[in-house]
C-alpha cells in the first residue's frame, strides 16, 4: 500500500479548515456589492443604469458606479479618508520607532551581562500576556494623570493643554510593539556568531560601521519580520487605541466600530474589502521579495 | 618594522569570572616574544589559553594584567580596528551577505582605498590563493577549502604586520588540511609576514612552525623550535603532550660533570650515562622519559641499559608497528618503523616472546618533578 496515499479524512478536514478560515472573508467581500442597504440579506449586485444614485427605501436601484456603488460612497467619505490616514500615520511611526528600540533591546540583551537582565527579559512578556484592556486602561490612567499634573503645574489652558490624540496613540502602540520586535530579533540573533562582528572590526571597521555594514544586514530579515509584525499589530489594534485616542485621532478600527453602532451599510464591507486586499497584497509582495532574496543565496 | 619583536606579551593575565562566581586565569602570567617574520604557533588542548592569548593580540580581549606589544608599541585598550594585525577565524566569519570580492574589498574600503586600487589588490590576492574568477560568488557557494582561502585572502589583502590564525584548518578534512599546511607555510615564507598560529594539532604545529609555545592551564610550558620541543621537552606535560613517551619514576643515584646515573625502582635497574644539564642533585626524585621510537628491540641480551621483557601486543599501523612490552609489570611502548615488508606474519614479534629493550642513554631524558 502506498503510504503517501491521501486519506479522505485528511482531505476533508483540510477543506473544512479552509472553509472556516475563508468563508467569512468571501461573504464579507460579496456583501460589499450588495444592493440592499440593510446588509442582512444579499439582494443582488447594484445595477448601473443612470448617472444618478437611485434608491428605493432600502434598495439601491441604480448607481453610476454599478456594483462598485459602495466603494464609490466610501471614496466620497471624508471621515474614512481621515481615519485611514491616521491609521497609516500611527502604524508607520510606531513601526519605525519600535523596530529601532526593539532591535537595540534585542542586541543589548544578547550582548551584555547586567544585573537586571533576567528582569528585563521577563518584562518583555508582560505586555504580551496581560489582557489588552488592562494595558489600555493602564495607559489611559497614566496619560490622564500625567497630563493633569503637567497642565495644572504649567498653567496650560485651551488648545495648548496636553490631551489625548495621535501622540498618545502612537506612544501606546510603540509600547506594545517593542516586545514583539525584540523577541523576533532575539530569535534571529540566536546563533549569530560574534566572530562576524569581530572580523569586521579586525578589518578596520569601527563599531558603528560594523553595525551598519555587517550586523544590520545579517539580522535584517529578523528586523523586517519584527517590523511587519509591529505594523500589522498597529494597523488592527482596537482596544488600546480605543482608550488612548482623542479628537482627530480616529483610526479605521475605531471608525468601523462607530459605524456599526449606527447603521451597518455595505460601505463597511467595502471598507473591509479594500483593507483585506491591501494587507493581502503587501504580504504577497513581501513574500515575493523574500523568495527573491532566498534565491540569491 | 623597526621593533625587534613583532608581538610581545609581557606577564599577561586574563581573568574570567566563571558562572559560579570564581575567578579563573584563562591566561596566567604569559610572557612571549614573537620575532618579525616568524611562523609562531601556540599549541595546546582546548582551554589552555591559546585562543584567549591570540584574541588579546587581535584586540578582542584586553589583558587583566600585563601588556601586549605589537611592533614595540604597547596596545593597552587599543580597539581591533586600530591594530595592524588581521585575523583568520576558525569559522572563517566570511560575510554571507557579501560576495567574495566584497568580502576581500571590505578591509580596503575601511582604509579608504580608491576603487581601482581595491580591484587591483583583490585580484592580486585572489591570484595568491589561486581563486581567480570567484569574485562574484557568495561564500556559501564555495567549498570549505575555498572559503578558508578567501578568509586568508581577506586578511592578507590588508598587508598586516602580523597575521593571526585561529585553528584555520580545523574544519577541513585530513588530506586538504595537509595541503593547506604546506601552502600556508609557503605563503608565509614568500610574504615574510609574521604568522601567529593557534592549533591543538601537534603535527600541524610541527609541520609549519619556526617556533612553538606549548601551553597548558593558561601557562606556557615550553617555547622552542619543533626539534627542541620534541627532543628536549621541558617537563613531563610537554613530553606527554607532544608525541608519545614512556615514563618511569626514578631517583638520581650519582652525578658526574654532565652525566647521571638514575635508579628506576619499578625496573629494579639503573640507567647510566644520561646526559643532563645543571640543576639536579644526587638523590633527587625525577621522571625519566624515552620516546617509543627510540627504544630498540634486540634479540640477544646486551650488558648496559638493557632490560628483559615480554611482548604483550603488536599493532600494525602502516608506517610503524607498535610493540607493547611488559617490563616487570610496566608496559613500555616501542615503535618500530616498517622498513621491511610485513606481509610475512613471521616478521612480527609474537605475543609472549622474550625480548631485550635497549635504551641508549643519549635518548633518555631526565625531567624534574613539578
Amino acid at each position: 500500500m502506498n503510504p503517501h496515499r491521501r486519506h479522505p479524512f485528511i482531505f476533508s478536514s483540510a477543506m473544512l479548515v479552509y472553509v472556516f478560515l475563508y468563508a467569512p472573508i468571501v461573504v464579507l467581500i460579496l456583501f460589499s456589492f450588495n444592493a440592499s442597504r440593510a446588509n442582512v440579506t444579499f439582494e443582488g449586485f447594484v445595477p448601473s443604469f443612470s448617472d444618478k444614485v437611485v434608491m428605493d427605501g432600502s434598495l439601491v436601484l441604480s448607481s453610476p458606479c454599478g456594483p462598485f456603488h459602495w466603494f464609490c460612497e466610501l471614496a466620497k467619505d471624508k471621515d474614512v479618508a481621515e481615519a485611514a490616514g491616521n491609521t497609516l500615520t500611527i502604524a508607520i511611526i510606531s513601526t519605525l520607532v519600535s523596530s529601532v528600540i526593539g532591535t537595540m533591546a534585542a542586541l543589548s540583551l544578547q550582548r551584555y551581562e547586567f544585573k537586571l537582565k533576567p528582569f528585563s527579559q521577563l518584562s518583555l512578556y508582560i505586555p504580551i500576556v496581560i489582557p489588552e484592556i488592562v494595558m489600555g486602561i493602564g495607559i489611559l490612567t497614566l496619560f490622564s494623570q500625567l497630563f493633569g499634573v503637567i497642565n495644572s503645574s504649567l498653567g496650560l489652558t485651551g488648545d495648548s493643554r496636553l490631551s489625548m490624540g495621535l501622540g498618545t496613540v502612537i506612544v501606546s502602540h510603540i509600547a506594545f510593539s517593542v516586545p514583539f520586535v525584540t523577541l523576533v530579533v532575539q530569535a534571529r540573533l540566536q546563533g549569530f556568531d560574534k566572530s562576524y562582528e569581530e572580523a569586521a572590526m579586525d578589518l578596520g571597521a569601527n563599531e558603528w560601521t560594523t553595525f551598519r555594514r555587517v550586523t544590520l544586514p545579517m539580522i535584517l530579515p529578523g528586523v523586517l519580520s519584527g517590523a511587519l509584525l509591529a505594523f500589522t499589530l498597529s494597523l488592527d489594534d482596537f482596544v488600546i487605541t480605543f482608550f488612548t485616542n482623542g479628537p482627530g485621532s480616529t483610526t479605521l478600527p475605531i471608525y468601523v466600530y462607530g459605524l456599526l453602532r449606527r447603521i451597518i451599510t455595505p460601505q463597511v464591507n467595502a471598507l473591509s474589502t479594500v483593507w483585506i486586499l491591501t494587507v493581502f497584497s503587501v504580504v504577497l509582495i513581501l513574500q515575493w521579495l523574500q523568495n527573491r532574496e532566498a534565491k540569491q543565496h | 618594522m623597526t621593533a625587534e619583536f613583532a608581538v610581545e606579551l609581557q606577564d599577561v593575565v586574563k581573568r574570567f569570572i566563571t558562572p559560579e562566581g570564581n575567578a579563573l586565569n584563562a591566561v596566567d602570567h604569559v610572557t612571549m616574544q614573537i620575532k618579525n617574520g616568524e611562523f609562531f604557533s601556540m599549541l595546546g588542548s582546548s582551554g589552555c589559553g591559546k585562543t584567549t592569548s591570540l584574541r588579546m593580540i587581535a584586540g578582542f580581549e584586553w589583558p587583566t594584567e600585563g601588556e601586549v606589544y605589537i611592533e614595540g608599541k604597547a596596545m593597552g585598550h587599543t580597539p581591533p580596528f586600530q591594530r595592524k594585525v588581521n585575523t583568520v577565524f576558525q569559522s572563517y566569519a566570511l560575510f554571507q551577505h557579501l560576495t567574495v570580492f566584497q568580502n576581500i574589498a571590505f578591509g580596503l574600503e575601511m582604509e579608504g582605498a580608491q576603487k581601482d586600487e581595491i580591484e587591483k589588490r583583490v585580484k592580486h590576492v585572489l591570484e595568491m590563493v589561486q581563486l581567480t574568477g570567484m569574485e562574484r560568488r557568495k561564500p556559501k557557494q564555495l567549498s570549505g577549502g575555498q572559503q578558508q582561502r578567501i578568509a586568508v585572502a581577506r586578511a592578507l589583502v590588508k598587508v598586516p604586520d602580523v597575521l593571526l590564525l585561529d585553528e584555520p584548518l580545523g574544519a577541513l578534512d585530513l588530506k586538504l588540511r595537509k595541503d593547506m599546511q604546506l601552502e600556508l607555510k609557503a605563503l608565509q615564507q614568500q610574504l615574510g609576514i609574521t604568522f601567529v598560529y593557534v592549533t591543538h594539532d601537534q603535527e600541524e604545529a610541527m609541520t609549519m612552525s619556526d617556533r612553538i609555545a606549548v601551553m597548558s592551564k593558561g601557562k606556557v610550558q615550553q617555547m622552542g623550535t619543533p626539534v627542541e620541543i620534541y627532543e628536549r621537552p621541558a617537563n613531563r606535560f610537554v613530553a606527554d603532550f607532544i608525541g608519545d613517551s614512556n615514563f618511569f619514576e626514578g631517583r638520581i643515584k650519582s652525578l658526574s660533570k654532565n652525566e647521571a646515573v638514575v635508579f628506576i625502582p619499578d625496573l629494579k635497574a639503573e640507567v647510566t650515562g644520561i646526559p643532563v644539564s645543571q640543576g639536579l642533585v644526587t638523590g633527587e626524585e625525577i621522571t625519566v622519559s624515552i620516546r617509543p621510537e627510540k627504544v630498540l628491540i634486540s634479540e640477544k641480551p646486551m650488558n648496559q641499559n638493557t632490560f628483559r621483557g615480554r611482548v604483550t601486543n603488536t599493532v600494525y599501523i602502516g608506517t610503524d608497528t607498535h610493540v607493547y612490552v611488559d617490563l616487570m609489570g610496566k608496559r613500555v611502548k616501542v615503535f618500530e618503523q616498517n622498513r621491511i615488508s610485513r606481509l610475512d606474519p613471521g616478521s612480527f614479534y609474537t605475543v609472549g616472546q622474550d625480548v631485550t629493550l635497549v635504551m641508549m642513554p643519549e635518548n633518555v631524558l631526565v625531567l624534574k618533578k613539578e
